[in-house]
């Protein structure tokens, strides 16, 4: 039982130093942010939800290089591709399961087109099983309903590349 | 009113003790609802959160609600009891340690020369039945028969002896302060206001009983008997639902039990601080009177004191708590017990008359 300053334990100093510590940030400002209604600011770079994305007159970005299949170490990404009507390359099955991707965002940088993005959605969810594939309509529908702000991070970001 | 007045006073005895004890019971698990709240918010606050403040009770006062969120989600769990379990002392393991909690206040003097029961071996009741509380925790760590409850409940019940006997020498101070047993008397021998209490003369014994309050409940940072990292939730780790709440209850409960006892054996009870003094110290105001309220007060201090150190310290080892309990606070109590026999000799401090 080391015991070195008998005052010091006996007038318990070092416990009451802790106790003022803890005294004085009860009155502090709380850090808490209040989630649903407050958010932390987010990244443009935010790695969330893919989506598939289009040219401005309509047609697909994608060409089905299938280097997003292979640069992606999750093995997430499966691709199907044929020749389109047109004589284009296009994929016939573009799926992404969301239970596999680990959101490195490898896929994107992988893009020659900037077909395949990762939004800066991260509040989705799934009920049934199944949901957790995005396939390929699924994730066109989430490149037009949020090219807005797709485009808007890649062009605050492209100065940066 | 004074018709119910009227009523009041022809029922005969017991049932006024009845009815107090029924209120009495019902203020207590209030209270123990709301100290768990208290105790998340004041946490929270230490830690630079804002606690529980979702569950709002009727669209007002946010986290109001929380309790009785809590307890009604305990309630419509299942309660699951191990296949190989000792069934009978499984059950009733929370309720020996629940109950004591609730028994000891019979004692405890609650209004000015009021107790349910004015027991003349009071103090020897309260230290009686707060010792039950070990028995509750050893048999549901060995009946879960369950390695991570038994480890629990070995752990905390070495700890609850060793403290207990700490516990028992402060206390003999203030049964030799007050020349009696009965928690009443105890109270009104401290009369003439703060400096009066016995927490003046006493004061290495008021540590050493607190020291040993908090010891005694399993708190942190005593709380060995639910170490998380090493058998996660020690005695209690089988039980589910309202079985799990009643040991929840009972934890708390003890909390308040020994707030109280502390606050009738050091400060004052219902005493006021001001009791006593001349009247330009506010001697003769209206805060002079004695009354509940200094009783709720102060319990309501030492109870802060509780949640304080449990945001503050980390636990104690094992053998930490050996040493403190046997060979600081027992040697701290012995002495001061020597000091009190030459203080009453000499007629110094509470034995001046």
């Amino acid at each position: 039982m080391a015991m070195t300053n008998p005052f010091k334990t006996f007038m318990l100093t070092e416990l009451l130093a802790g106790l003022s510590v803890t005294a004085r940030s009860l009155f502090r400002r709380k850090v808490t942010v209040q989630y649903p209604e407050e958010k932390t600011p987010q990244s443009v770079r935010f790695r969330g939800l893919h989506a598939l994305r289009r040219y401005a007159n309509g047609e697909e970005r994608c060409i089905a290089c299938k280097l997003c299949e292979v640069v992606c170490p999750a093995l997430a990404i499966t691709i199907d591709s044929d020749v389109a009507a047109d004589g284009t390359r296009r994929t016939t099955r573009y799926d992404i399961d969301l239970f596999k991707c680990i959101y490195c965002g490898f896929c994107e940088e992988a893009c020659p087109v900037d077909a395949i993005v990762e939004t800066r959605i991260h509040e989705y969810h799934m009920e049934h099983r199944g949901e957790n594939i995005m396939n390929k309509d699924k994730l066109l529908a989430v490149g037009e309903r949020y090219e807005a702000m797709i485009s808007a991070d890649k062009t605050a970001d492209a100065r940066y590349r | 009113m004074i018709a119910l007045d009227k009523l009041w006073l022809q029922l005969p005895d017991y049932a006024h003790s009845t009815a107090i004890t029924l209120l009495l019971c019902v203020v207590l698990i209030l209270s123990v609802a709301y100290l768990t709240l208290w105790e998340r918010k004041v946490i929270g606050w230490m830690q630079m959160r804002i606690g529980p403040n979702r569950v709002r009770i009727f669209g007002l006062l946010p986290g109001m609600g929380q309790p009785f969120a809590d307890v009604i989600k305990l309630l419509i769990k299942e309660i699951v009891i191990p296949q190989r379990a000792n069934k009978i002392l499984f059950r009733l393991a929370p309720a020996i340690t629940l109950i004591p909690a609730f028994a000891a206040w019979a004692v405890v003097p609650i209004a000015p020369n009021y107790a349910i029961a004015n027991v003349d071996a009071g103090l020897l009741y309260v230290l009686s039945l707060t010792s039950m509380g070990v028995y509750g925790v050893i048999l549901a760590g060995w009946s879960s028969n369950s390695k991570y409850a038994f480890l629990g409940a070995m752990r905390s019940a070495a700890q609850m002896v060793a403290y207990e006997i700490a516990m028992g020498f402060a206390l003999v101070g203030v049964l030799m302060a007050a020349g009696s047993l009965n928690l009443g008397r105890i109270v009104a021998q401290q009369h003439g206001g703060a400096l009066a209490w016995n927490w003046s003369w006493l004061l290495p014994l008021l540590v050493v009983y607190f020291i040993s309050g908090v010891a005694e409940t399993n708190r942190a940072p005593f709380d060995v008997a639910e170490g998380e990292s090493e058998i996660v939730a020690g005695f209690h780790v089988e039980y589910s639902g309202m079985a799990f709440a009643l040991f929840f209850l009972a934890e708390y409960a003890n909390m308040i039990l020994i707030a109280g006892l502390t606050a009738v054996f050091f400060f004052g009870g219902w005493l006021s601080p001001l009791d006593g003094l001349p009247w330009w110290l506010g001697g003769a105001s209206l805060l002079a009177i004695p009354g509940t309220h200094w009783l709720l007060l102060k319990i309501f201090v030492l109870l802060f004191l509780f949640l304080w150190f449990r945001a503050t310290f980390p636990r104690y080892r094992y053998d930490q708590i050996m040493r403190l309990g046997w060979k600081f606070l027992i040697p701290v109590t012995l002495v001061w017990i020597s000091v009190e026999a030459l203080m009453s000799w000499y007629h110094l401090g509470p034995w001046k008359h």
